[in-house]
């Protein structure tokens, strides 16, 4: 929203109004449309395109917010990579971390409290790697 | 003497300048402040990020985690089985409030201090409620339904099975100890008495075992009739509430279905609570603050005194969409997955 040239003042505050009134409107139907989802569509349709659609309408609010409300849009784009390229590290991290998350919840079932949903079985007794020390002695020869 | 000398080094600076990307202009053509304000967000968008991967993390790695539907469904003045209509008008006011503050940088650019001041003074209010909308849905889950930093009673059931009363209970496990406790109850006429509870006690693994009743139970005041629990069955991933009065919470006491055993409700995620407190309490308030501190320096002239265009508020405007930036991610986390 660089100040356009050649507008008087009050022309340049009719065309700020309008981009705040049009953002307005569009933030609201798509959290409107979130929320719709969470509320109705959960039950009906698969819950991983229930949330899929949930995760890209946030994305575009995200998008919507930092390009036009921030101006980012606007400045030049080495300045914006240099904001926005950091943030894509995100991406594996999130990736990662789920992945641990889930792995920690298979392994604690798998020792301590099978449940539903997991997916690890329990390991047979003497196929674990642990080794004992009378084991591990006749193994481990010395000179 | 001194001026000569800032002034020098501008100069030499400048000449430093055209050395290292020939031409007049900064590369970014931006103000200095302005970009350092974007690297702090980028710095704090990872800080946010890490604590919603945190969440993420944790809620992965749990068997049983509360469901949001079932959380955030209590509205004020009463409302109940009303799933995210009290965030949606939240998240409507913060809308609106990150429109105020574009329309306060706006004004600015326009070197109209008094239209800065009045939308930054809207932005204040709209952040003022939503603050309170926060406050209220704080109180709604510390005092009338026990979640607190260290205590998560939502949850989710990890087996299928019933709810059973206590007589069944007995039946199924005599080896329980019948034990009552003194509860308080909010009484029809506004005041607070104290009933008898039965329940039952295992000493080997130090649990207690109450019929499943929901807090209306505790308050006969409030026009609503307690909910009935027992015999009735329930599924795996169905949402749960163990029973909060006034410092106490009662476990149901349950059937997996095909055995015979004796459960109590499990309390939720500790994490949960930790989790929900610290993120959405981090960041709205200094938000509020530093808009008041702009709206008081513009009010007082001091942003035309300097002659750049009211830049600073176009940085704090950036910050407060920032704000609203990270709530469309929280919304998304707590409210809506």
């Amino acid at each position: 929203m660089a100040h356009t040239p050649g507008l008087s003042v009050a022309e340049q505050r009719s065309e700020d109004i309008k981009i705040g009134v049009k953002g307005f409107w569009i933030l609201l139907a798509v959290t409107l449309v979130e929320v719709g989802l969470a509320l109705f569509l959960k039950d009906v349709l698969p819950g991983a395109i229930v949330r899929l659609a949930m995760i890209v309408l946030s994305l575009y609010k995200a998008y919507y917010i930092v390009s036009i409300f921030m101006h980012l849009g606007s400045e030049i784009g080495g300045f914006a990579a240099t904001i926005v390229l950091p943030l894509m590290l995100l991406i594996w991290a999130i990736i990662a971390f789920l992945w641990e998350g889930d792995y920690t919840r298979n392994a604690r079932n798998a020792v301590e409290d099978p449940r539903p949903g997991a997916e690890l079985p329990a390991e047979e007794p003497g196929q674990t790697s642990m080794k004992s020390y009378e084991e591990l002695s006749k193994e481990i020869t010395i000179g | 003497m001194a001026t000569d000398t800032v002034h020098d080094t501008e100069q030499e600076l400048e000449v430093g300048m055209e050395k290292l990307w020939g031409g007049g202009d900064s590369p970014f053509r931006s103000e200095y402040g302005k970009l350092m304000m974007w690297y702090f967000l980028l710095s704090d968008a990872f800080t946010f990020a890490g604590f919603l991967i945190a969440y993420g993390t944790l809620r992965f790695s749990m068997d049983a985690w509360p469901v949001p539907d079932h959380v955030f469904s209590t509205t004020p003045f009463g409302g109940e089985g009303m799933p995210l209509i009290f965030v949606t008008i939240m998240t409507f006011v913060l809308i609106v409030s990150s429109v105020t503050v574009l329309r306060a940088v706006q004004e600015g650019k326009l070197e109209n201090s008094m239209g800065v001041v009045k939308w930054l003074v809207a932005t204040i209010v709209g952040g003022a409620i939503f603050l309170g909308c926060q406050a209220w849905e704080w109180t709604n889950l510390i005092t009338v339904e026990g979640v607190t930093l260290y205590n998560t009673p939502f949850s989710s059931h990890v087996d299928e099975g019933t709810y059973i009363s206590l007589e069944e209970a007995k039946q199924m496990n005599p080896a329980l100890e019948e034990r009552t406790t003194m509860v308080s109850v909010h009484n029809a006429d506004g005041s607070h008495g104290e009933e008898a509870l039965p329940y039952l006690y295992d000493p080997v693994t130090d649990q207690n075992f109450f019929e499943k009743v929901d807090h209306h139970a505790f308050h006969h005041s409030e026009g609503h009739e307690p909910k009935k629990y027992v015999g009735k069955p329930f599924e795996i991933g169905e949402p749960y509430l163990v029973t909060y009065n006034d410092g106490q919470y009662l476990p149901g006491a349950y059937k997996i279905e095909g055995t015979n055993t004796v459960m109590a409700e499990e309390m939720g995620p500790t994490a949960f609570g930790a989790l929900f407190f610290f993120i959405t309490g981090f960041h709205v308030f200094s938000g509020l603050i530093i808009l008041l501190i702009i709206a008081l320096g513009s009010w007082s002239g001091v942003y035309r005194a300097r002659n750049n265009g009211h830049i600073m508020v176009e940085k704090v405007g950036l910050y407060w969409h920032f704000v609203d930036l990270v709530w469309v991610f929280v919304f998304l986390a707590f409210y809506l997955l």
